[in-house]
């Protein structure tokens, strides 16, 4: 190549950059062989621990994936594919998509579902940012029962002129942990401050069911949309957002056979009526037919997003998370929706053995309300009982102060989850050692992980913060 | 060569003046521009538009653009058969694929919009 | 109507029948969910399809055949850098010590992969010259976001709220003016110079006391390294404005200019496309952003930090005020992040070099043969992509860029990037990348130069094109004004499985 272009080396070809802003060397370790490499990235991976009975759920769900969802995912026509903008040549991923679209769609009950966000936090945040554009108002309610990263988003995204207000919940009786509907009318009264949106989860953060309908109902006396932020797995049991007046849906579509991952890649589901179809930010994929009358799909109202419309588009998303809806699709397609409804149902049944069981030894749930497959209990210096729990190889779910610190009424208390992989022993595991630390007894025979070192080293606070 | 009767604007509307309402579209040139045009966002009747000012959003498969309002004046009626078929502003740009009909706040703003002629001579410049 | 052609598949809901599929999860009791109110509980089951898993498989299986991908061919996509994805990279995410990792565990279990975050932004801060990284955006879209929240932080703790417009070349990525907008800035879009680069006079003639920010390609997006950016970098900090780096090109420049060191303030990492994280269909992606000092106190939260005792922790809630808060849930994408530490120490420093050294020069060579048939508009060294033009083949014979792209699908190429950057007549942008051999890129010139020869015989042929794809052109307009985005009923059991 240097032959045809008449050149002696590669360095003439960046003689355009400036001598004085010319970059000296890379300062990295040297290249590594893949033997090496490998076992350097095993070694990495080793100093993680594996083998915890985790009751952790917080937004990131244990699920158990079949195989074949992953060993399709490896299919390199998927996974190497680039988006279909060229549709004659993709209408593998095309069609995939509209699929999930259409599962999507019908596990929540509405009309339009976007190709994917980021994650459930970024599609919480595009759904307020639509209320706000779909009813020219500025201003959205957010339940405080929401997510707390998900509510620090939505913050975020809005810092440049738009109001988030946040929805205080309910402090004591039937309905504690759950939004205070009373405050939320109050809220939506001010007549100077009109709400363009109202945001509430359900399970909530804390598990809890809410109240949707009526919350959807004060939304739009107000003159205000309705958000729901959901959980896919439980949407094979519980009543949908399009059956009790969402006009938009967020969520995070992790537990659809996506592996936690520390932290991502995960899937931000979104999804609207078919009024709002023009307000949804990122791609859309839609049936259509080719010159030969053969069915076909494309990327379509493609006039909404950030390449064409540039400033005026609704969001800048470019990339999503194609190949995640792809593992979810999959994931639903294998199980069927008695099998997600079994995957649903078993995890209730799970958790309230691990309700029974944590208060049979000294931990009540915090709050009274029905959940479905994760709960609260109250446990006093709750860090510190999480870290003892750790010790003897259980992740007790999460303490709520470290997601939470400013919260005094949260920092007695765990947030545990159960799903269908949790096993009877494992909870029998998790009450026995906690019977134990409440107790004060010290752990003995307990296995620890790599590199772990277990003596009353002091720590800058006990627990681990988000 | 354009309608002779319509006044043009240099964004390629075009409007045809009827006592003190008129009727406002896009120009031929315009909607062959945009390609196969699949959506038009036209605004509420009642609302008062300034000269010039943005009155709504033509979409076409791989384009997007801003309408502008030739004249100042309030919305009367927006075209209803848009909304279910779009192509009619491809087909049709000056009859069925109009787009909205206002009352002018000040005919003598139509002085100051392109003859036929003139518009002609702008698209032929490119 | 339409017709499911031959080597197309019918829809997952077409080939559900009552009563297939499951057996993957034991059956819960009975009264499992009697404690929900009954309120709360769906009246009936979601119509989800039921397929025997058989079929399942077959589905995507040959759903799968029906995409080119870069395992299957070349893509001359400029601005996607379409590497290799390197399989050793698949194996690594998959390890059971990172995939099972949950994001909200204690710093103590997650001490292997918080080791490689921290020093995965060590590596992306070196490159780039930049004081410190932040590997929380989940793509480049949401890395400019992240950057110009930053910049807005950074004027506003200065007391200066004055600041509420983003300069941008008209040659920008759309993601630019609409990352703008939904920080709640002015766009000001300044044309380009006649050598395609950015014109500073122009830009410094619009900089002033409203300018927040300059958001700059470098290259640019037509391939070309952007030679005053001295100048306009000064012009950006005597107004007062921070300076963003749009790093979707950092392919042709690894170890040949540190965008931080240059005078940069801001860039974010693409790392779906420099660092070969697999694209997926579309995605996941990955954003990282780098800063210099004056926006270190705004990174996003929480950072990655590395303890006396040389341990690694998360940054705990208000440990940092300053900071802009969070863009997404968790830490970040690092399944995608995993993968791109692992390219990057595979590479090391010379071998990142000569990385850009191989697209730099594939780039040139491929030019150089394009250049046979086709016009490039600008007559210089390119860096690791080039913008060809068929506007003269179009004049001559109406055959336009979108025919010819379509055309290549018969030669069996995916088509380069059309009609971008917007400031090129019937635009081509062709992007090579490092890892292709010299005679796939022959065969991709002498395709498209063969496109430009039979447009001169036979144009309708490709007008009409393509002819071999598993579907033809499609109906775009049909698809936007009458919106089919969802499957509607299941099909019974009367109407028989199209295959």
């Amino acid at each position: 190549m240097l032959e045809a272009l008449g050149i002696a080396d590669v360095d003439a070809l960046f003689d355009d950059i400036p001598v004085a802003l010319r970059a000296s060397r890379l300062d990295l370790p040297e290249p590594q062989p893949e033997l090496e490499l490998a076992a350097r990235l095993q070694g990495l991976a080793d100093r993680n621990r594996t083998d915890l009975a985790s009751f952790l759920g917080a937004g990131v769900y244990r699920h158990w994936t079949p195989p074949a969802v992953d060993q399709l995912l490896l299919r390199g026509e998927w996974y190497t594919a680039y988006t279909p903008y060229q549709p004659e040549i993709s209408q593998g991923t095309l069609q995939s998509i509209y699929e999930y679209e259409s599962l999507i769609g019908e596990l929540m009950d509405l009309d339009v579902v976007s190709a994917s966000h980021y994650d459930g936090a970024a599609a919480t945040a595009e759904a307020a940012l639509m209320t706000c554009r779909a009813t020219h108002r500025t201003r959205v309610l957010v339940s405080r029962a929401v997510h707390p990263h998900y509510r620090q988003t939505v913050a975020a995204y809005f810092g440049g002129g738009l109001e988030v207000d946040e929805i205080p919940l309910v402090a004591d009786g039937e309905s504690a942990g759950t939004t205070d509907l009373a405050a939320l009318e109050r809220l939506l009264a001010d007549p100077d401050r009109p709400v363009a949106g109202v945001l509430a989860g359900h399970p909530n953060f804390f598990g809890l069911l809410e109240p949707m309908a009526e919350i959807g109902r004060l939304a739009h006396a107000a003159g205000a949309l309705f958000v729901a932020v959901v959980e896919p797995v439980s949407l094979a049991v519980l009543a949908p957002p399009g059956s009790y007046g969402a006009d938009i849906a967020a969520g995070e579509g992790q537990p659809l056979g996506i592996a936690p991952q520390y932290g991502g890649p995960y899937l931000g589901l979104l999804a609207s009526t078919d009024a709002l179809v023009r307000q949804i930010p990122g791609r859309l994929v839609g049936m259509t037919t080719d010159v030969d009358g053969r069915r076909a799909f494309v990327m379509t109202l493609r006039a909404r997003e950030q390449d064409i419309r540039r400033d005026k588009a609704a969001s800048n998303i470019c990339t999503n998370q194609a190949l995640l809806a792809l593992a979810a699709s999959i994931y639903i397609a294998t199980l069927g929706p008695h099998g997600l409804r079994d995957v649903a149902a078993l995890g209730a049944a799970r958790a309230a053995e691990l309700e029974l069981a944590l208060a049979a030894v000294g931990a009540p749930r915090l709050h009274p309300g029905p959940y479905l497959n994760e709960f609260a209990v109250r446990v006093p210096r709750a860090r510190e009982v999480h870290r003892r729990l750790l010790d003897r190889g259980v992740l007790a779910g999460l303490a709520l102060a470290d997601i939470e610190p400013d919260d005094v009424t949260l920092a007695d208390a765990l947030l545990v989850c159960a799903t269908e992989v949790t096993t009877s022993d494992e909870i029998a595991r998790f009450a026995a050692a906690l019977e134990d630390v409440l107790a004060g007894r010290p752990p003995i025979g307990v296995e620890f992980g790599a590199g772990a070192e277990r003596s009353e080293r002091p720590r800058a606070g006990a627990g681990s913060p988000r | 060569m354009v309608p002779t009767d319509l006044r043009y604007t240099k964004d390629h509307e075009w409007v045809r003046v009827a006592g003190d309402e008129a009727t406002v579209g896009i120009t031929e040139y315009a909607a062959s521009q945009l390609g196969d045009i699949v959506f038009v966002e036209l605004p509420d009747a009642g609302r008062k538009l300034d000269q010039h000012a943005t009155f709504g959003v033509v979409e076409s498969v791989k384009a997007v653009s801003d309408l502008f309002a030739p004249v100042s004046g309030e919305v009367l009626t927006t075209n209803d058969a848009l909304t279910g078929a779009p192509e009619l502003v491809n087909g049709e740009p000056y009859g069925d694929g109009w787009m909205i009909r206002i009352r002018l706040a000040d005919p003598a703003e139509t002085e100051g919009l392109l003859d036929a002629s003139a518009y002609d001579a702008l698209i032929a410049a490119g | 109507m339409s017709v499911v052609g031959e080597r197309l598949q019918p829809t997952l809901f077409e080939r559900s029948r009552p009563g297939r599929g499951g057996d993957k999860i034991p059956h819960p009791p009975k009264d499992a969910l009697d404690r929900l109110p009954a309120s709360a509980r769906r009246k009936t089951p979601p119509a989800l399809p039921e397929i025997n898993e058989p079929e399942v498989v077959r589905h995507y299986v040959n759903l799968s055949q029906l995409n080119y991908a870069i395992d299957t061919g070349f893509y001359p996509l400029g601005s996607c850098t379409m590497k290799f994805n390197p399989k050793l990279n698949e194996w690594a995410a998959r390890l059971p010590g990172f995939a099972t990792l949950h994001p909200l565990a204690p710093d103590e279990v997650a001490q292997g992969t918080l080791q490689l975050l921290w020093e995965l932004e060590g590596i992306l801060a070196e490159i780039s010259g930049m004081q410190a990284v932040t590997l929380q955006p989940a793509a480049g879209a949401q890395g400019e976001l992240c950057g110009i929240l930053m910049i807005r932080a950074y004027h506003r703790s200065r007391g200066d709220t004055e600041r509420d417009e983003v300069l941008v070349p008209d040659s920008s990525h759309g993601t630019n003016p609409a990352t703008a907008t939904m920080a709640g800035f002015r766009t000001i879009t300044i044309p380009s110079a006649a050598d395609g680069g950015v014109d500073v006079e122009a830009f410094r003639a619009a900089l002033g006391p409203r300018t927040a920010a300059v958001m700059i390609t470098n290259p640019s997006t037509l391939g070309l390294f952007e030679r005053r950016i001295g100048d306009l970098l000064d012009a950006v900090h005597e107004a007062g404005a921070l300076a963003y780096m749009d790093g979707a090109n950092l392919n042709a420049i690894l170890g040949r200019f540190k965008p931080g060191e240059a005078g940069f303030d801001v860039m974010h990492f693409n790392v779906h496309k420099t660092f070969s994280t697999p694209h997926g269909g579309g995605g996941p992606g990955a954003g990282p952003v780098g800063v210099g000092d004056k926006l270190l106190p705004f990174l996003p939260s929480p950072r990655v930090l590395k303890a006396d005792d040389g341990s690694f922790r998360l940054e705990r809630p208000h440990e940092r005020p300053t900071s802009i808060g969070r863009l997404r849930s968790f830490v970040g994408n690092t399944g995608v992040l995993v993968r791109a530490y692992a390219y990057l120490r595979a590479h090391g420093g010379s071998g990142l070099r000569q990385v850009s050294d191989d697209a730099v020069l594939a780039a040139n060579y491929l030019k150089h043969r394009v250049g046979a048939a086709y016009q490039i508009p600008y007559d210089r060294p390119c860096k690791h992509e080039f913008v060809a033009s068929a506007a003269a083949i179009k004049h001559k014979t109406g055959v336009r860029t979108l025919d010819i792209a379509k055309r290549l699908i018969d030669h069996g190429f995916h088509p380069p990037t059309i009609y971008f950057p917007l400031i090129v007549e019937e635009g081509m942008l062709i992007e090579p990348t490092e890892t292709e051999s010299v005679e796939t890129l022959d065969a991709f010139a002498d395709a498209l130069i063969a496109i430009a020869a039979e447009a001169e015989t036979d144009p309708d042929t490709i007008r009409s094109a393509p002819h071999t794809s598993p579907v033809r052109r499609l109906d775009e307009a049909l698809a936007a004004r009458h919106p089919n985005l969802r499957w509607r009923g299941m099909v019974g059991a009367d109407t028989p499985c199209p295959d």
